[in-house]
This record gives structure tokens, sequence and C-alpha cells, in this order.
């Protein structure tokens, strides 16, 4: 099979485009991850449900004859005060805990997200359609979908603009200052609990668009919103944490692998794969840092 | 003291041994019930007593599940066949060897996970914290997907266990499984209690509380650590298999691989009775079975809804669960000596 590869560079070069351009939406959701991570120390295993229902604000747009392109703009602001909700509801009772605990309880939020998209929108897998039509690459011989094209050029917007309002703004800065030390900025006058808020928020927005932008390029599905968060997971570790460009480039790498998994593994062992490969992250991390006699905590 | 543990470990017995006859009607639930316990027991050496919170014990649980109907199917048939033709319908298992796969496939179901918690713990135990959780609920979630891409254990289509064989009446399969389920449970049960009468808990909890403090002070934490995954995983595979006969039905990430839903509900009913103690995780998954059922009866299609905003209250607000909320309250039954008036003043303080 991997002879495949070798022979058929076109379907390479297939595989690499769609990768790359899948894997910059997949940055995105992890730049989320690792802000809220990073800020307050929380790994949110609901991430990819509120992907999954960012999609769902763009596909019923589409349902009631509004261009699914909208959604870019109208789910991450449903999306943040969604966002805002679930911290005042449940994470700003996990925050200072163990980790362990912010995990169930994310956990829980997931299911019972899950569930409720699968009361509200049908357990049917639905994509919505921005009649974008495709490019053709060298001699037609490789197709990439405009959307596909249309999510990414929107991902990077979306990413560098929150790069600068972290930047610049009063908040961004108050969120930094809250990341690299809640207690001193607690003392220099900053909200923390605001803080907090706000980045959740934030972070289910950018979900939002990822969502919304998965609705239009691929397909969405009450139970697909799992794989999303390992993704971003994965994709924060391998990264680290703070480290922006990183994340971009892990992101478009693990998009290439899916791709390459996908063509020579068949699609039916396409998510297993990307579970697999954050197991195998994991442990060759461990036994790399072992050697130094540390862990990965 | 002795004579009143003995008296309720022996009504508890009767009461098991009694309770398929007296409530015939429940059996499958007593039995899933079982397995419950079982699961939750297991979980509670790495979640509660080592401090390490797995997700992927459901990994020894499917794998058992699968190897046992596949070694009660394999010793007789042949297996590609069977998943094929949808199985019973061309190949049927004489009483005997129903009996004779069923208990080789027991073995097999129990020794092999433990091989495999054997082969992976030195690599996955070595991380910690959090990232030991991601780890272990990728490798279910992972082993999910991927048995459900096996052409030979049944693919996507999933895989039908042998129809238990026609003797004894109709009531003959609910009474088998319930009573390997429930000679399982006390089996579990008295080697846990045994391993925790041990050096071997002291080592566990001291790994919890500080391993590196542990290591210093010459204890070999990965060794212990291995072994105690080993445990679980004998156990696990053992529920696994049996849970496998009493569904009849395998499917790769509905029934086996169940990361969803049991991977969590083994947690979830560990914290609920309160974890790193012997009696919480029976009590949690008591609770828990009682709640879930009557939930899944009375709102039928609300009962994810009712899980999910039942994990994070349980999880917010009752962390320690319910054996923490007892000795809390009543900590002289736990065999802590408490003066009188320090403990005065405490309240006070609060």
């Amino acid at each position: 099979m991997d002879l495949l590869i070798f022979q058929a560079p076109i379907l390479m070069v297939q595989a690499s485009m769609d990768g790359i351009l899948l894997g910059i939406l997949f940055a995105l959701i992890a730049y989320g991850m690792a802000l809220q991570w990073g800020v307050m120390n929380i790994i949110n295993i609901a991430q990819g449900d509120l992907v999954i229902l960012g999609g769902y604000i763009a596909y019923f747009m589409y349902l009631y004859g509004i261009h699914p392109a909208w959604g870019v703009i109208v789910s991450p602001i449903i999306m943040y005060f969604v966002g805002i909700g679930i911290y005042k509801l449940v994470i700003n009772k996990v925050v200072d805990r163990d980790l362990f605990i912010s995990i169930l309880a994310t956990f829980g939020i997931s299911i019972l997200f899950m569930q409720l998209m699968n009361f509200a929108f049908g357990a049917d897998v639905v994509l919505a359609n921005s009649g974008y039509g495709t490019t053709m690459l060298f001699d037609n011989s490789v197709v990439l979908p405009n959307s596909k094209i249309f999510a990414a050029v929107i991902s990077i917007i979306f990413a560098i603009g929150l790069v600068v309002y972290m930047k610049k703004s009063k908040l961004g800065r108050a969120i930094r200052a809250t990341a690299q030390n809640a207690r001193a900025a607690k003392i220099l006058g900053v909200d923390t609990e605001k803080v907090y808020a706000a980045t959740f928020g934030i972070n289910a927005a950018l979900c939002g668009v990822a969502g919304a932008l998965i609705s239009i390029t691929f397909t969405i599905h009450p139970y697909m919103g799992l794989p999303y968060t390992i993704r971003s997971f994965m994709i924060v570790i391998v990264a680290g944490l703070g480290n922006l460009p990183g994340v971009a480039i892990s992101g478009m790498g693990l998009g290439v692998f899916e791709e390459f998994a996908d063509y020579i593994l068949g699609t039916e062992f396409r998510i297993g794969s990307v579970f697999l490969l954050l197991v195998l992250i994991l442990v060759y991390r461990r036994f790399k840092l072992s050697k130094k006699r540390e862990y990965l905590k | 003291m002795i004579n009143k543990n003995l008296i309720i470990y022996l009504s508890i017995l009767i009461f098991g041994l009694a309770a398929p006859f007296v409530f015939p009607a429940f059996k499958v639930q007593l039995s899933i019930l079982c397995v419950l316990i079982i699961l939750s027991i297991t979980w509670n050496i790495q979640g509660g007593e080592m401090g390490y919170n797995s997700f992927g014990n459901i990994l020894f649980y499917g794998l058992g599940m699968y190897l046992c109907a596949s070694v009660q199917v394999g010793m007789f048939f042949p297996l590609a066949e069977w998943t094929e033709s949808g199985g019973e319908k061309t190949f049927v298992h004489t009483p005997a060897q129903f009996f004779q796969g069923f208990g080789v496939g027991l073995a097999v179901a129990a020794i092999v996970p433990t091989i495999v918690a054997g082969l992976i713990g030195y690599s996955i135990l070595g991380l910690r914290g959090h990232y030991f959780a991601i780890c272990t609920l990728g490798l279910g979630v992972a082993a999910g997907e991927i048995s459900g891409g096996i052409e030979i254990i049944g693919a996507g289509q999933g895989f039908t266990t042998p129809p238990f064989p026609n003797i004894g009446g109709l009531e003959a399969r609910g009474e088998f499984f319930y009573f390997c389920s429930f000679i399982t449970l006390v089996l579990t049960f008295l080697a846990v209690k045994s391993i925790y009468s041990t050096r071997f808990k002291l080592v566990l909890n001291a790994i919890r509380d500080n391993e590196d403090k542990a290591e210093a002070m010459g204890i070999q934490t990965m060794k212990y650590k291995i072994i105690g995954w080993m445990i679980s995983a004998f156990f696990c595979g053992l529920a696994g298999g049996i849970m496998g006969g009493l569904v009849g039905y395998i499917d790769s990430t509905d029934v086996a691989f169940d990361g969803r839903e049991m991977g969590v509900f083994m947690v979830l009913m560990a914290i609920l009775g309160g974890k790193g103690t012997l009696w919480g995780p029976v009590i949690g998954a008591t609770l828990f079975h009682i709640f879930k059922e009557g939930f899944w009866t009375f709102f039928l299609g609300w009962q994810y809804v009712a899980l999910g905003v039942l994990i994070v209250v349980i999880v917010i607000y009752f962390p320690e669960g319910i054996m923490g909320w007892l000795r809390e309250k009543y900590p002289e039954r736990f065999g802590e000596v408490i003066d009188e008036a320090d403990r005065k003043a405490q309240v006070e303080l609060k």
C-alpha cells in the first residue's frame, strides 16, 4: 500500500493539500484549548461539542435560507454567550481544583451537549452547502473545494485577529497577566473572575467559528465532538502551551497525517489512528523525558 | 466486632445467593449490577488507591469480551464464517461445547488482558496526572475504533455470541449468568479486600500521596503500579467476558469499548461511593445502577441528559463521595480516634 503513495504523486499532493487546509481548522480549535488551558488550567473535554454546536448554528442559518458563510460571524457571537453561561454554571466551580475534576466535569458537559444536540437536531449527518464550487490545480489533477480554501483563510484571519487582540487590548493584557500569575494579577487589580469568564467565552467563540467552517466544508453530527477535543489536545501537547506558530504547524501536520491515514489504512481506521497517535505521542514524550528522570506533568 | 462484620458479610452472601429466586424478574439487572460493582472496585485500585485516574480500564473489559466470545466460537467452529453468517444460524453449540468454550474463554479473557496491561503498563504508567487520564481515554477509544474495522470479529456489524443451549428451561440462562457474575464479584471483593490488608495497599497509597517521595524511600514504584494495573485488568477482563455472554451481542463502540458510557460509569460509581475505600465503589455502583435504571425507565430518551447533569453534580458537589461524607460525619466508625475537645474547637473554627 505504501508503494501507492510514491507511485501516485498526484494522490500525495491531493492528500497533503487537503490535510494542510484541514489542519489550519484544527489549529484554530487547538488555539482555543491552549488559551483556556494556559489561563485557567482546565482541560475542556466539551471543546469538540462546542465546535459541533457552532456548526449547527451555521447549518440552521442555511436551512432558513441565509448563506452559511454568515455563520462565521453569527455563530461566534452566540457561542460567546453559551461559553459564558457554561462558565457561570460549572467551570467557575472547578477552576482552582484538581485537573481531573475539570476533565470529569467537562466530560459530563460533553455528554449533556451531545444528547441535547441529538434531541434538537436529530442524529443525521448534515452539512451546509455553500455552493462555492471547486478549484482545479495542476492540469485538473488536484481538486480543491473552494469552501476548504475559504475555511482556511477565515481561520487564519480569526487567529491573527485574536493574537493582535491579545497583544494590544486591555482585556488581552489582563488575560495574559492572569495566565502568568493569577494571584499577582489579582493583587494588581485584575478581576480574575471576569478574565476567566471572558477567556472561556472567547474559547467558545473560536469553537463557534471553527464549527461554522466545518459545517460548510465537512459534515457535522451530534456525536462527532470527542475526536475534535482529542485532536486539539494533541496539537497543544505537541506544540506546548503558548507556542502559537507551533500550534499552527502541528495542526497542519495532524491534518496531513489524517489524510494519509485515510488513504493508506482506509476511512474506517481514520478516527482510530488519531486516537492511537495521541497515545504514541504521549508515550514518546514520556520516554524522552524519563531519560532526564523527569515526567510529563 | 468480628462477629458483627461476619454477620454483615454472611447476610450479603445469602441475599446474593437467594436474589435470583426471590426477584426472578430482575436477574439480568442483578447480573449487570455485579459486573458494574466489579468494574468500579477494580477502577478504585487505580483511581482511588494509586491516584492514577484511568479512563482506559474499558480497554481490558472490551478485550475480555471479544476474547471470551472468540474463543468460545473458535474452539469448535471457524470464526470467520461465524461472524460472516451471523453465527447461530449455521453452527450450533452442544451444551457441553457451550460450557467448555465459555470456561476456556473466560480464562483467556482474564489472562490476556493481564498480559496486555503488563506490556503497555511500563510506557503508559510513566505518565502522570491528567496526561495519564487523557492517554488512557485515547487508548480506550482507539481500541473501539480499530476493533470496529477488523473483519474476523465482525467489524462494524457486530459479533453475536453463541446462544445459550436449550437446557433447564427458560430461567436457566439468567441464573447461569447471574451466578457467574456473582461468584466473580465475590472473588473480586475477597481478592481486593485481602490485597488492601497488605503492605501493597500502603505502597499504592504512598504513590498516590507523593510518588517522588515514595521513590526516594526506595520503593520501586513502577513495579507496583504495573502490578496494580494488572490486577485490575484481570478482573475487568473476566467481567467483560461474562457481560459479553449476558448481552449476547458485541458491538465495538457501543458494547465492548464503550468509553463514553461504561468507561465513565466506572469512574463515576467509584467517585459517587467514595474513592479510596473498600466499600465505597460497592455502594456507589449499587446506587448508581438503581438511579440509572429508574431514569432509563421513566425518562426514556432523556437518560443521557440526566447522566450528563449527574456527572457534573457529583463531581462538583460530592467529590469525596458517600463514604467520604460518612467519614466526616462519624469518624469514630472508621477507627479514627478523635479528641472531643479538639473536634469541637475545629468545628468552631469552621
